[in-house]
């Protein structure tokens, strides 16, 4: 089923949260949410899964009304909210089957259901703990089980990695991904890499306006901000040597023979240098991409209207 | 049906918390206390074989008991974040806030129904045995209940507007208290010359008493089941505003 944003606009009082919005998620697709905390990621999903209404405009999940046919329509979400609530108080599995009692799944579908989504989110060990007793991982994984339970065809997660170890982050991340199978997802975030790990498509929002809306490879290259390469070679090379290949914009001397090559746009300078190395029998030692490109596009994506102090 | 799973949901959390069983435990030792021990209200000194005192003081323990089971029911799940957890799942508002009323009258009546004892102890205590009001006592038990009920709706009202515990339970309680008696009493003012009696009739206390005469008159139980109704509605009217 797929999700439709349509000029979506929420008000609190004199604030805009949400400025006339539009966006789409694919059915069978997987959306990367990404903006800046405050720029309207959970006021968006809140809205998608009928908790709070829109002040104008609609969102339709399979072709159904949110507003009109709420029921309908939150039967086939499965929802993950921000920071995660759970009844602290209740066992793991009871909480899942009060869970899954609430998509109406009966009795004996339900028994065999909860037993296979804890084995599904790796919550085995832990399924006779209370839900307090809990690490914020595990805590995290129950509360994905319970977005799962009813085998939803549109998963909405906010922000479901924060406050993670890296350790734990992986393992989320994998087991989105493994459960995302056949599903329309879009989970929010402010991690850039967390897009590149999960998804193609990103949607960035900004001060509750859409501000980019595309593959992350495509993004990269608008932004003219290509991953400058850092390359080292073990013999005498010169800098204006490496200016001279194509694709090049500058290179910049590091220490030593280390250089920072910086590309043109689109270009990939990599298969040049190699070439480059070959022809001249030099031994090249080290070849990096930088990695802080994902983040210059976050920031240059959602820096570009000044906040007021 | 989502109804029934709230319901068991939040009964199962009285339960599994120690709420149920303090409710429970004071309840029947304040009106055990009141009824057997304490010589002001004991029916051993008073003589006679009647229940008054439980009919009389109950209403009392219960704008405290009640207000301290109903407090958690919306106010925590606010305070917690669960309330956006329950409320983008298929259950409508009143599946909601019906699962929590009836959870918390439930327990309420689990609190009631070991008092059968004391008529069963008066009644072999009676000269000679069974010399007992039993229509009255079965009236006044209706009555009591329907004040549970309505007790009940104006906890689940107070938790709903606050997502503090302790100001629910000051709300409701109060709330509790001002329908209770406090129409009553101001009933009594001159002011109200010959409308007194109207205002006496918007009270708890004027139908309370009317159906513990052991006459259940038709028009009683619909004052509670109108009140419970107001009460929930206006809670269905507050979430629906969603602002918290």
């Amino acid at each position: 089923m797929s999700l439709e944003i349509n000029n979506l606009t929420k008000l609190y009082g004199q604030q805009k949260a949400l400025n006339n919005i539009t966006f789409g998620v694919n059915e069978g697709e997987i959306v990367g949410f990404l903006g800046p905390n405050g720029a309207g990621k959970s006021t968006t999903m809140k809205i998608a899964t009928g908790f709070i209404p829109p002040t104008f405009g609609r969102i339709s999940v399979g072709g159904f009304d949110v507003l009109e046919y709420p029921m309908k329509v939150k039967k086939v979400i499965g929802y993950l909210p921000e920071h995660n609530p759970l009844y602290l108080d209740l066992y793991v599995h009871e909480y899942l089957r009060f869970v899954g009692g609430l998509y109406g799944l009966s009795k004996k579908k339900l028994h065999h259901r909860v037993a296979e989504i804890i084995e599904l989110c790796g919550l085995t060990p832990e399924q006779n703990k209370r839900i307090e007793a809990l690490s914020k991982g595990f805590r995290q994984r129950v509360g994905l089980a319970q977005a799962l339970i009813h085998d939803p065809s549109v998963l909405i997660l906010d922000e479901p990695t924060s406050g993670l170890d890296p350790n734990q982050l992986v393992e989320i991340r994998k087991l989105i991904k493994m459960v995302s199978h056949n599903k329309t997802v879009i989970f929010s975030t402010h991690i850039m890499q967390e897009v590149q790990a999960l998804c193609q498509r990103v949607v960035v929002i900004n001060q509750g306006e859409i501000v980019a809306d595309d593959t992350l490879d495509r993004l990269l290259q608008k932004e003219g901000s290509a991953s400058a390469i850092i390359v080292e070679f073990e013999g005498d090379v010169t800098r204006e040597q490496l200016t001279q290949l194509s694709g090049v914009e500058s290179v910049q001397q590091m220490d030593g023979f280390k250089f920072r090559v910086q590309p043109k746009t689109g270009a990939d300078v990599r298969p040049e240098l190699f070439r480059f190395a070959s022809e001249n029998t030099l031994s090249m030692v080290g070849l990096k991409q930088e990695e802080s490109s994902l983040e210059n596009i976050f920031r240059e994506l959602t820096t570009t209207t000044t906040v007021p102090e | 049906m989502g109804m029934l799973q709230v319901l068991s949901k939040e009964f199962s959390s009285f339960l599994n918390s120690l709420i149920a069983y303090v409710v429970i435990g004071v309840f029947l030792m304040g009106i055990g206390l009141l009824m057997w021990v304490f010589p002001d209200t004991s029916v051993l000194e008073y003589g006679f074989a009647d229940m008054e005192t439980l009919f009389s003081l109950g209403p009392y323990v219960f704008i405290f008991l009640v207000p301290a089971i109903t407090m958690r029911s919306f106010a925590e799940e606010k305070k917690a974040g669960t309330m956006e957890l329950l409320f983008t799942k298929p259950l409508t508002d009143w599946d909601i806030i019906l699962g929590k009323f009836v959870a918390s009258f439930l327990l309420v009546l689990f609190a009631l129904i070991p008092t059968i004892v004391y008529y069963y102890s008066i009644y072999t205590l009676g000269n000679p045995v069974g010399n007992l009001d039993t229509p009255g006592i079965i009236g006044s038990y209706i009555g009591l209940i329907l004040l549970a009920g309505a007790f009940c709706a104006v906890g689940v009202l107070a938790s709903c507007i606050t997502p503090n515990q302790i100001v629910a339970f000051v709300a409701a309680a109060f709330l509790c208290f001002l329908l209770f008696s406090g129409f009553d009493s101001v009933s009594e003012m001159p002011l109200w010359s010959s409308n007194g009696l109207f205002i006496k009739q918007l009270g708890i206390l004027f139908h309370y008493e009317s159906v513990s005469r052991g006459l259940v008159d038709s028009r009683d139980v619909i004052y509670f089941l109108s009140l419970i109704f107001l009460m929930l509605s206006s809670t269905k009217l507050i979430l629906a505003s969603r602002q918290w």
